[in-house]
């Protein structure tokens, strides 16, 4: 890149905070590591949480596959809404989805429901196929954005070609373009996998079906065990980092989902067979998206009179910590994109390798000397949410800042607009759009994100979606529906008024 | 928009607003102050004569409790702890965290109790509960030969989940783990607490749930409903005595003492069997209610804190390494 006059000092503090967080919070750990080594229980959830990411992984990609050649090569009504609603789940509150799913496949369930009508056994969503089926639920969407676009950057003429000379396609095209994309997908599911937290805390069903990050909350949570948690979470900080390394390095970058929008015409899939099986594969893969969404929603609005008195309060909280973390993901952000180069990339890539109950216990190791723990409970939240978010707003940000030094760096050089006065005239009116997205990204995550809050929170700190998973371990469905759409609202409703407000001002 | 937002923002900023009386805060299990436990009466009879706000705060279940206490040390704000076990006694004594109580009271217990700092408030055994009408086994051995599902507490969070792990070890001492291994394919799945093993249970998730001998009384005496049974077991009952304590760094050591001796007064202890479902540490003058006599087991396990404490990590890591397999 090459040297511009937009400010560079600040993304080299914000990189070393963003370190300092990410590596700093490692030195209390290393510290703080018990010797007493791991026992069985801490091996078994070491394998659980490495069986059922790959496994999570595995079904994933096997069945976007499918849903992914289907959208690629059919034009039907209500395309386009649906590529636009696969970037939709990346948005959804996990907590909110596991509800959805407990209504379609729990006790209670469509699904347990319709088997009882049959006569046949009811199906357990508790263990590790309970894990895997939310996994995939939750993952199934990015996996298929990203096949999709590894079968939209084969130039359709290729297809022709391969049409007119008769030759096999599969063999041929799309055999090799899978065998491309097929492993960077397969190693950013079983990424994001890793540091499972809600999911297991939920539908996971005893120490048989326990992830690391959930051992590390309960070693603290019930046992207090502080040195404990300290090693499991270097552990996981090591296993996390090693796979977002994986991940970076076969990943497709298709994050954005640019020119999803075109569908190729295709001559070798005209017959009803190869239309049915596209159609099946659609209408299946919306179902099973749609269906425990509607379901969440519909339960949430009849759960809104059973909202306990506790969630006015919790929201309050949620909204101020997730416009804490927003600000600073933003600031953080901005600083390091302005800054750009390998500082910038590696301080964007240190927070994927370190997970929210990672950086928590970090935190809470070196804060709990001296700050009582209710006091940090709320910033401490903000802080890990908003280093969550920062790869992604970073994302975001960094091509439109490319892009207007592109266009106006040599005429803003050469007014001389250099440091603060290059940001506040040149770069922050047309960054507006991008910190209106990235903005909107921090805040909806932050919203849903069950993660440090429940290391920290004492009596009456919880925020939503604390108080969702409480209210549905205490079995109360109806108002954890409620709360969780009031989640859903918030997440989304944040999005769209920081993602609108960017853009409309920008238009001004 | 805004005047919500600011109302929203107001409410998640200030604490307490009424704080003209002291404020006594006790922290207690989930089932405690539930609508239907013995928090709303213990609340209105306390404060009838206290001058005071009893704030009862749930902090999950009973050994939940004492990490919290220990995460949150001199920084905590309760004043009183109210759940804790015989089993957790000698941990919680080593934190350093109690100070001696200043109560004096003939206990009606079935084991000797003499502590300065511990104060049971109620007693009761473990037992697996099931229903009237399904198969019910007589021992832990043969519940784990059957096909019969058992939704059981984890014993790090729960006093019950722990409970069960000692009354295991107390029957079959090394033979323990052989026992968790054969019951590891009828536990459906562990929960936090007692109330989301309850739940699960009446919610017929599974067949048989670790509760107390009293439980089914509930059933009968609250629901009319006699559907439910405590299964007794060869083995003998696994006895449980829960104690509260003060909190060594209160602001309140005098209200903390004031309500310990209502603890063990009829106000309190009238309350227990039909709201917490447990024998009282003192029998009310109008005696123990219907289904409390009946089911007092033939055998009791017990183990003294100290040997409790002795017995408990390795328990637990036995548990643990069994049901983690």
């Amino acid at each position: 890149m090459t040297r511009t006059g937009a400010p560079r000092l600040p993304g080299a503090l914000a990189a070393l905070m963003v370190a300092g967080l990410c590596l700093g919070t490692l030195v209390p750990l290393l510290r703080g590591a018990g010797e007493g080594g791991f026992g069985a229980a801490d091996w078994a959830a070491l394998r659980f949480t490495l069986l059922q990411a790959a496994l999570s992984a595995l079904v994933s990609v096997a069945l976007a596959v499918p849903v992914a050649r289907a959208l690629a090569r059919r034009r039907f009504p209500g395309r386009g809404a649906l590529v636009t609603l696969l970037g939709a789940p990346f948005l959804l509150p996990v907590i909110v989805a596991i509800l959805g799913l407990l209504a379609l496949f729990g006790r209670g369930g469509l699904v347990n429901d319709a088997l009882a009508l049959l006569g046949l056994p009811r199906l357990s969503i508790y263990g590790l196929h309970g894990v895997v089926l939310a996994h995939v639920f939750l993952n199934l969407p990015l996996a298929t954005r990203l096949i999709l676009q590894g079968w939209l950057d084969v130039p359709a003429e290729r297809f022709r070609l391969a049409a007119t000379l008769n030759a096999p396609v599969w063999a041929v095209i799309e055999r090799p373009m899978l065998a491309r994309i097929v492993p960077g997908a397969l190693a950013a599911i079983f990424a994001l996998c890793l540091t499972s937290f809600s999911v297991a805390l939920i539908l996971g069903g005893g120490p048989a079906a326990t992830t690391l990050e959930l051992a590390i909350y309960q070693a603290i949570r019930f046992e207090a065990d502080v040195a404990g948690a300290a090693q499991l979470a270097l552990l996981q900080y090591l296993l996390c980092g090693a796979a977002a390394g994986l991940a970076l390095g076969l990943a497709p970058g298709a994050m954005g989902g640019a020119g999803l929008g075109r569908a190729v015409e295709r001559w070798d899939a005209q017959g009803r067979a190869a239309r049915t099986g596209d159609a099946l594969a659609i209408g299946g893969a919306a179902l099973f998206l749609l269906l425990p969404l509607a379901l969440a929603a519909l339960r949430g609005v009849g759960g809104l009179a059973e909202l306990p008195p506790e969630v006015a309060g919790a929201a309050g909280r949620s909204l101020l910590v997730a416009l804490g973390a927003t600000a600073l993901t933003l600031i953080l952000a901005l600083a390091l994109a302005m800054r750009g180069g390998h500082l910038a990339l590696v301080a964007g890539t240190l927070p994927l390798a370190a997970s929210g109950l990672v950086l928590g216990t970090g935190l809470l190791h070196l804060l709990r000397p001296h700050v009582a723990l209710a006091t940090a409970a709320l910033p401490v939240t903000a802080l890990v949410d908003a280093l969550v978010a920062l790869p992604f707003a970073l994302r975001a940000l960094a091509p439109a800042l490319a892009e207007i030094e592109a266009r106006h760096g040599r005429l803003a050089d050469s007014l001389g607009l250099t440091g603060l006065r290059r940001l506040r005239i040149v770069l922050l009116p047309l960054l507006r759009p991008a910190l209106g997205f990235a903005g909107g990204l921090a805040a909806a995550l932050s919203v849903g994100n069950l993660g440090a809050i429940a290391l920290f929170a004492a009596e009456g700190q919880a925020t939503l979606p604390l108080l969702m998973a409480r209210l549905m371990g205490a079995y109360r469905m109806e108002a954890a529906a409620g709360v969780g759409l009031m989640i859903l609202v918030l997440a989304l409703g944040l999005f769209w008024a920081f993602d609108r407000g960017g853009r409309t001002r920008a238009a001004a | 928009m805004r005047p919500t937002l600011a109302a929203l923002l107001a409410l998640a900023a200030a604490p307490a607003l009424a704080q003209d009386r002291p404020v006594l805060t006790v922290l207690t299990y989930d089932s405690f102050t539930s609508e239907w436990g013995p928090g709303p009466a213990v609340e209105t009879a306390f404060e009838a004569e206290c001058g005071c706000d009893l704030r009862l705060v749930a902090g999950g279940d009973g050994a939940a409790l004492l990490s919290r206490l220990q995460l949150e040390g001199e920084t905590t704000e309760a004043d009183v702890v109210l759940g804790l076990d015989s089993n957790l006694v000698a941990a919680a004594r080593a934190t350093g965290l109690f100070a001696p109580h200043a109560a004096e009271a003939a206990l009606d217990l079935p084991v000797d109790w003499a502590d300065d700092t511990f104060l049971p408030f109620d007693w009761g055994w473990f037992s697996v509960v099931g229903r009237a009408d399904e198969p019910q086994p007589k021992s832990f051995r043969e519940l784990a030969e059957s096909d019969a599902s058992l939704v059981i507490q984890d014993p790090r969070s729960s006093t019950p989940g722990l409970g069960l792990v000692l009354w295991i070890e107390a029957a079959y001492g090394d033979e323990a783990p052989a026992v968790w291994e054969a019951l590891r394919d009828n536990i459906v799945t562990v929960t936090p607490g007692w109330s989301e093993a309850y739940n699960l249970f009446l919610e017929g998730e599974a067949d048989l749930v670790l509760s107390y001998t009293t439980s089914p009384a509930y059933h009968l005496i609250a629901e009319e409903d006699a559907g439910y049974v405590a299964l007794p077991f060869d083995e003998g009952h696994y006895l449980q005595v829960e104690v509260a304590a003060k909190v060594a760094s209160t602001d309140q050591p005098e209200l903390a003492d004031r309500f310990l001796a209502f603890m063990l007064s009829e106000g309190f202890q009238g309350v227990i069997p039909t709201t917490n479902w447990m024998y009282p540490a003192v029998t009310p003058s109008a005696g123990l209610p219907e289904g409390f006599e009946s089911v007092r087991p033939a055998t009791t396990l017990f183990l003294a804190p100290e040997e409790a404490e002795a017995l408990r990590g390795p328990a637990v890591e036995a548990w643990r390494g069994a049901l983690s397999q």
